[in-house]
């Protein structure tokens, strides 16, 4: 008798949407439960998370040109995958401890990290651009690919030790939120994070978005079976939700925090795409066709949320003057950038270690004689 | 007056190169408007601009390779934007400095080597010391090896022994099978003629550098006795292409000489016809369009060799190769078999226009399936191409001229071309091939049979 056969793909799953491309409600049985939970979100409250990605993309076009003129050493663009993040963050409660990896700018800004802040991690300025006791739970960006996957684990199995969750009170018990991508769900630290999180029942939501290119490697490739699928088989409660939708991951990522702050830990595959390149060291024009972008970008998250606004009687000029204030903020910035100093904080050196090291001596000593042979004060 | 330097436009590259200027001199410009493509090892960038103002000299030819930290346009007016007003980077004689390599602005291109390099209290940026090597002068080409400046190649044993041993790494030849620095090239440095200390600084060394070798191009017998031209970039890949083909596919190539008259009154017909009104038709146009033709009656032709398997694709992405300034490029337009003339033609059009601007992207130059060399173009007869790598089939159209015919016992002017091509013949024998070919050409002598 011959076993039956072994196939490595399930059942193409549709995306929780709540929104369409063209930002008309999409009403059914099943989407019932999310639109009352996105019902949580005002009007207003939609107009400010449309201001939020606006000023996100802004800010992000801006960086891009700074980076091709010399002023940062590096950028990461999340251009296309604003949608994903407003909602998520806007679901996120003031209590939640939020892990980023390093496109999370929309977040980071949200929970009042700067744009100047940044920007320094990019110039090269400082290790973490800011202080996560000053940013509201906001952690530092992780740029080495899904250890926070460890680390916001750990993290929520300290919550769960001290008590501060799972006491059936939404408004006070804590959660935590880790952000990565497709790329990293390939990791090893990644499957660990989910082994763990499914044992200790920790309060933990991993937010990944899948935006389609782990670099040049298509994320059809580097995962056979869809990413939310092989998280339930860890033992997770998983949903797979339009990530250009902002009001679907919103009410998707509030039902799973909430139920993550009672021991049920959770995962949002977020199908999204990355607009731009992987960085500004990459060139994606040399793996993927105009074609896919294209389609892609008819599916805009901003555009998106705009044209459910305008339906909503939001007026034009309200738009425009958030437009506005978009460009002038990422002008601002620029000035501010190009002023900043160039020297290089001694910080990088002093938090490395709590004692004096010898190698982090030397190093510093380099840096310091680097800098004097410009001959300048520098 | 303001002046934009190369900026990384990766991460820790150390220089690029000018691939097309969008701005002239005089051209006013905004802040964030697009100045130059450049190319570097990693991608092809689009740089905007720093400045508002007016263009007033590009510094730098389009093709040039630049060191990062180069300036490369001068704009003048507007408002002063703080990019170009760091106190660390003035200085006229930058330029030559940066000769040496290795300067970088931003990101983290130049690295190790700490002490040697980075020690240089006078100049603005300070560069590896790229001299040539203190080897014996038998040695017949210090000059290449430095050429190639940054960090030099070597295993960590290796730079340990030369640390240790007192040995500059950047002063020598590295014999190894990639250029590296081997232990045995170290142990006879440390042997051979005195290095001073073991240490070589600064960037006072001969720059032989690419920059030198292109400015021996406009006079052709000056300069050292031969040049040296690094292959990389699209050259490399042109090369590695032609090799693997060449020497995997047997090539099987055949001519046949055609009256195109009717080509060409046809495509005359054509032009002239409102339908193709803004189109630009031309005999290749019809040439496609009979491939296409003669692909469906033998469809084995547009087909790619394996060991294992023949695959024959049921669609045609058809690669017009091109001249383009970066060098040889076959764009494809995918699924060509779909296309109506028209769209045929504007296919083509686009495809060569993109070709030109140098701005084909990488992804439409895969998946092709067959080929057509327009050599034509370049007044040649005919000519046995290379098959595109991994491709059964190449068409080479050669030029249209008019010449002595016979028709019906009479010698009469026509408009006469050869249609050739090579072959892969481990996919396809001489009866297809030849099939195939009098197709395209009976096409040719009579495009009415593409209503057929």
């Amino acid at each position: 008798m011959t076993p039956p056969a072994v196939t490595g793909t399930a059942a193409a799953t549709q995306p929780i949407r709540l929104l369409d491309a063209e930002g008309r409600l999409v009403e059914s049985e099943a989407n019932a439960p999310w639109h009352e939970l996105a019902a949580q979100l005002s009007t207003e409250d939609r107009l400010a998370m449309h201001g939020e990605m606006l000023r996100t993309r802004r800010f992000d076009i801006e960086a891009g040109h700074l980076q091709r003129q010399g002023k940062l050493g590096l950028w990461v663009p999340s251009i296309g995958q604003e949608g994903a993040q407003v909602g998520a963050v806007w679901a996120a409660r003031e209590q939640d401890t939020l892990f980023p990896s390093y496109r999370e700018h929309l977040i980071a800004l949200h929970r009042g990290a700067t744009m100047d802040q940044i920007i320094d991690i990019f110039r090269g300025a400082r290790h973490a651009g800011w202080n996560p006791l000053e940013t509201r739970g906001m952690r530092i960006y992780s740029l080495v690919i899904a250890t926070h996957a460890l680390h916001s684990t750990g993290y929520a199995m300290g919550i769960r030790l001290d008590g501060k969750s799972g006491t059936g009170d939404a408004s006070t018990d804590e959660a935590v939120m880790a952000f990565y991508g497709d790329g990293a769900a390939s990791q090893g630290d990644a499957s660990e994070g989910l082994v763990f999180a499914a044992s200790y029942e920790a309060p933990i939501v991993f937010f990944v978005q899948n935006n389609k290119w782990a670099i040049s490697v298509p994320s059809t490739r580097q995962s056979r079976f869809p990413l939310h699928e092989r998280a339930r088989g860890f033992g997770l409660d998983a949903a797979l939700v339009d990530g250009n939708d902002p009001l679907a991951s919103f009410a998707v990522t509030r039902r799973m925090l909430d139920a993550a702050r009672q021991g049920a830990p959770g995962y949002i595959e977020a199908d999204t795409y990355r607009m731009g390149a992987h960085t500004t060291s990459d060139d994606p024009t040399r793996y993927r066709t105009s074609e896919e972008e294209e389609s892609w970008r008819r599916r805009d998250p901003i555009a998106r949320l705009a044209a459910h606004l305008r339906e909503q009687g939001v007026a034009e000029a309200v738009l425009a003057e958030q437009d506005v204030e978009a460009t002038e903020l990422a002008s601002d910035l620029r000035r501010r950038t190009l002023e900043a100093a160039t020297a290089i904080s001694d910080d990088i050196f002093d938090h490395v270690y709590s004692d004096p090291h010898p190698l982090v001596t030397e190093q510093k000593r380099q840096l310091a004689e680097f800098e004097a042979s410009f001959g300048g004060e520098a | 007056m303001q002046e934009f330097r190369l900026p990384d436009p990766g991460e820790g590259l150390t220089e690029a190169e000018i691939v097309a200027w969008r701005v002239q001199p005089g051209d006013t410009v905004h802040v964030n408007d697009v100045l130059l493509e450049v190319e570097t090892a990693k991608s092809l960038v689009e740089l905007p601009s720093p400045f508002e103002g007016t263009v007033e000299a590009l510094l730098v030819e389009e093709g040039q390779t630049v060191e990062v930290g180069s300036p490369i346009i001068r704009v003048t007016g507007g408002e002063a934007d703080a990019v170009e007003s760091s106190p660390k980077e003035e200085t006229e004689q930058s330029l030559e400095q940066e000769e040496g390599g290795g300067a970088v602005l931003v990101g983290y291109g130049v690295r190790g080597g700490a002490e040697t390099r980075r020690r240089k209290p006078t100049t603005v940026r300070d560069a590896p010391a790229a001299e040539p090597a203190p080897a014996p002068a038998a040695d017949p080409a210090p000059a290449a090896a430095t050429a190639s400046a940054g960090r030099a190649l070597a295993k960590p044993p290796t730079r340990k022994l030369a640390k240790d041993l007192g040995v500059d790494l950047q002063a020598l030849t590295g014999t190894g099978g990639a250029g590296e620095v081997t232990r045995e090239d170290v142990t006879r440095a440390a042997q051979g003629p005195p290095q001073g200390h073991g240490r070589t600084r600064g960037s006072q060394a001969p720059a032989l550098t690419q920059r030198s070798a292109h400015a021996a191009k406009a006079e052709p017998w000056t300069g050292g006795r031969e040049e040296r031209i690094p292959v990389k970039g699209v050259r490399k890949a042109i090369a590695q292409g032609m090799a693997a083909s060449a020497f995997t596919a047997p090539h099987a190539s055949v001519f046949v000489d055609v009256d195109a008259t009717r080509t060409m009154e046809f495509v005359k017909r054509l032009k002239a016809s409102s339908d193709f009104e803004g189109v630009k038709v031309s005999p290749l146009l019809i040439v496609a369009k009979a491939v296409l033709w003669a692909i469906a009656r033998s469809p084995h032709i547009n087909s790619r060799f394996t060991d294992d398997e023949l695959i024959v694709p049921r669609y045609v992405n058809l690669g017009i190769a091109a001249a383009t300034p970066r060098g040889l490029m076959v764009p494809n337009i995918k699924d060509a078999q779909e296309l109506s003339l028209r769209e045929l033609a504007r296919a083509i059009e686009a495809l060569t226009a993109t070709a030109r601007e140098g701005r084909t992207a990488p992804a439409d130059m895969q998946h092709g399936t067959f080929t057509i060399t327009n050599i034509g173009v370049f007044g040649m007869d005919t000519g046995t191409p290379i098959l595109n790598s991994g491709e059964a089939g190449i068409l080479a159209f050669g030029s249209i001229r008019q010449k002595p015919w016979v028709v019906d016992g009479e010698v009469r002017p026509r408009w006469v071309t050869t249609v050739g091509g090579s072959f892969d013949h481990r996919a396809v024998d001489g009866d297809v091939i030849s099939r195939f070919l009098a197709d395209v050409a009976s096409i040719l002598e009579e495009p009415a049979l593409l209503l057929d």
